[in-house]
């Protein structure tokens, strides 16, 4: 067949962000125990009360099992095996970019992401971080006169050590889960985000997640606070190079929102998913919540999820002030062998919540695509309303596609929508646009792009293009 | 390729194909040569493989051309693909339109105007050139803007389904147009609607091939030769008259052909 012919034709795009760089790093031993905790937490100078809540996370979860619900099959994770700390060498105390290894610049230049003066974004302040650690901040100075702070979550615990105390593990509790237990004992870094008071961030922030080492695991924590009548946009971007072994990545995100106060949290995933026989990849068991706590407070994800061999992943939130609104809106893309289950929690506390929940799963090749959530109203949420909407989109016959929506209501007075599709790209309807003279690849990903726009709608506008661009690159050679 | 051709060469030479399906042969040797201006009817049974020719023509991936050459403005298309066929000016219009949910029906419609018009050296229109454009065509086949901010046949009616056809004709303005059953399931209004944006696109530089069962439309646009078509053959070919004596006869009528020839 002509299609079957054009799909071995077409030159498999090969992941751009494979690439490793060659840098000398300080890795710790292989393995897990109190020890490496300790010396984790020596290593980054922490406070006591850190240590504790690692130390405590660690005992939690040597008692918990690994969770085995997920439609998703895997080689069992030894996690023994593991380096649980690697960071490029380099100075001790890096006072400005000028310190940085060239090497880690180049590698952010090549992402995309350059961060010196001369070449950094000029909409946006980044994080980058680069295997267990945080390389660089731009914008601090800009971002500080608004009172804002945006920093690795390392220097948060020096510098801000009463609001790490008072909100670290506020939101997903040590013993939330064993991927979030693990997190919890062993962090290395990631960012944190301060709002004050009324102020509304200036300009997006970002953070970029860098996994260079084929065998230490990345297991970065992300704390944003935003004060009453605050509001932040925040991005989060991600790739890894390519390995045939499978690099673990367990997060955590915890999200604040106080009375009036807005967050927007963003994500375009795109570790690396493993070869077209499933051989490498990332495994991506992540925890990400987000509690209203405030009146009228909204928190909103939006995730195009493109890469890993395996995704975990629920952003959730906990809607505890009155009014207050959660928002999930998801694109989950899956090709050859990967598989993911992703969706979300919307626990409905408070009175006059409202949840609003858009998945778009698409699966290709031989892949597994799960949408799995859960919308909960509890006792006091009256007139609450929560409305999800989950499509899913098969390529080709070897792809699957599953929806597992759970549905608790203990509250009469509110109200659970629930809409699922299933469709199909098929032959004939990529003929009908050939036909009228539409390229093949363009005809797939306008197929796609127009499945995914109700979501593609909420990411900020460059992000937007680049997930539809990252979407049409991923499924080049898919269909036949 | 067009500046070769004089205005007597045929734009459409069909010569001896052959093809077949998941190696079942549905097409045996079929001829059909279309002049400027013409305009030529296929009619026959249900499975007589006129779909099938008119799907081959366009260039659908499922059929293997096992023999014979499809000849375009003098050059041979065996080996185009879809769009490539389409740019150059073939146009199918297909008798079961597929819905294609979340693309929206204007910017399919330009981006499919906008490959023609590239492929013709003629300058690609924007949005806002594109609506001023398409609000003179829809006017052809008395559809409301309305039609434009929906998916690719989402939910239309079959009536509407066709005139979107009809309509994606008059934008890319075909040299060939091969309309497959464009006139089943439509009431007379439609039909009329159908058969008025037809004639507009025909003329003397233009092919037209009708798939058809019925006379109905042919009253409307009467064709210069009508073809019957059986088991993959062109077994009868004459004036339009045919086309009226097969309406009377049936097609057992046209089974005799076969033990004619």
């Amino acid at each position: 067949m002509v299609n079957e012919n054009l799909v071995k034709d077409v030159v498999k795009e090969p992941y751009k962000y494979g690439f490793v760089t060659d840098i000398e790093t300080e890795k710790i031993e292989k393995g897990l125990n109190e020890g490496i905790i300790k010396l984790i937490s020596q290593k980054k100078d922490e406070p006591r009360f850190l240590l504790d809540f690692r130390l405590k996370a660690f005992k939690k979860w040597q008692k918990m099992k690994e969770p085995d619900w997920a439609a998703l099959g895997y080689k069992k994770i030894d996690y023994q095996d593991i380096i649980y700390y690697s960071a490029p060498k380099q100075k001790e105390k890096i006072s400005s970019l000028d310190e940085v290894d060239p090497k880690l610049l180049e590698t952010f230049d090549k992402l995309g992401i350059p961060l010196t003066e001369q070449k950094k974004l000029t909409n946006v302040a980044v994080d980058a971080v680069f295997d267990s650690v945080s390389i660089a901040t731009t914008f601090r100075e800009e971002l500080a006169e608004h009172g804002v702070i945006f920093c690795s979550i390392s220097e948060a615990v020096k510098n801000h050590a009463d609001l790490i105390e008072k909100y670290l593990g506020t939101v997903v509790p040590a013993s939330d889960n064993y991927f979030a237990a693990l997190n919890s004992a062993v962090f290395s870094d990631g960012s944190f985000v301060y709002i004050p008071k009324g102020v509304t961030c200036p300009m997006d922030l970002s953070s970029y997640f860098r996994i260079n080492s084929g065998d230490s695991g990345q297991f970065e924590r992300t704390l944003i606070i935003a004060e009453e009548s605050s509001s932040v946009s925040y991005l989060e971007g991600c790739t890894a190079p390519m390995f045939d072994t499978n690099t673990l990545h367990a997060a955590v995100v915890e999200l604040i929102a106080l009375d009036d106060a807005t967050i927007k949290y963003s994500t375009v995933q795109n570790w690396y998913a493993g070869d077209e026989e499933g051989i490498g990849g990332i495994f991506n068991f992540v925890t990400k919540r987000g509690k209203c706590l405030g009146k009228r407070s909204k928190i909103s994800w939006s995730q195009v999820e493109t890469g890993s061999a395996i995704t975990w992943k629920y952003p959730s939130c906990l809607l505890l002030g009155e009014e207050s609104v959660g928002e999930f809106y998801s694109v989950a893309l899956t090709n050859n062998l990967q598989q993911a289950d992703t969706g979300t929690k919307m626990i409905h506390i408070g009175p006059k919540t409202k949840s609003t929940i858009v998945s778009k799963g698409i699966s290709a090749g031989n892949s597994k695509n799960s949408y799995r959530g859960l919308v909960k109203m509890g006792t006091k949420a009256t007139g609450s309303r929560n409305y999800s909407q989950c499509d899913s989109m098969l390529i080709g016959d070897q792809a699957s596609a599953n929806t597992f929506p759970y549905i608790k209501s203990q509250q009469p007075n509110s109200e659970i929508e629930h809409e699922a599709s299933t469709c199909r790209i098929s032959e004939d309807q990529l003929f009908y646009l050939q036909s009228r003279g539409i390229e093949f690849e363009e005809a797939v990903s306008m197929m796609v792009s127009g499945f995914c726009r109700d979501v593609f709608n909420q990411l900020p506008m460059e992000f937007a293009a680049e997930a539809d661009k990252l979407l049409a690159l991923k499924l080049e050679g898919s269909v036949g | 390729m067009q500046s070769k051709m004089k205005e007597s060469d045929p734009i459409l030479e069909v010569k001896n194909l052959s093809a077949s399906t998941d190696n079942l042969p549905i097409l045996k040797g079929v001829s059909l040569t279309v002049f400027p201006g013409e305009i030529h009817a296929i009619m026959g049974r249900n499975g007589c493989g006129k779909s099938t020719f008119s799907k081959i023509i366009a260039g659908h991936p499922s059929y293997n051309i096992t023999n014979g050459d499809i000849k375009f403005l003098g050059e041979n298309i065996n080996s185009l693909e879809p769009e490539e066929r389409s740019q150059s000016g073939i146009f199918l219009g297909f008798q079961y339109p597929i819905e294609i949910p979340g693309v929206s029906n204007l910017e399919f419609l330009r981006v499919s105007t906008n490959a023609r018009r590239k492929f013709l050296n003629k300058e690609e229109l924007d949005t806002f050139d594109f609506e001023e454009l398409v609000k003179e065509k829809l006017e052809i086949v008395k559809m409301d803007q309305a039609f434009l901010s929906r998916s690719v046949n989402q939910g239309f009616s079959g009536g509407e389904k066709k005139r979107n056809e009809i309509l994606q004709m008059a934008l890319l303005e075909p040299k060939i147009a091969i309309l497959d059953e464009t006139d089943s399931g439509l009431d007379i209004d439609a039909l009329r609607i159908v058969a008025s944006g037809i004639k507009r696109i025909s003329n003397s530089q233009t092919g037209i091939i009708l798939i058809t069962h019925y006379q109905r439309l042919l009253d409307e646009i009467k064709p210069n030769y009508v073809h019957v078509m059986s088991d993959g053959q062109i077994i009868k070919t004459g004036e339009s008259d045919l086309a009226l004596e097969l309406e009377k006869k049936g097609y057992e009528w046209t089974d005799n052909f076969i033990k004619e020839t």
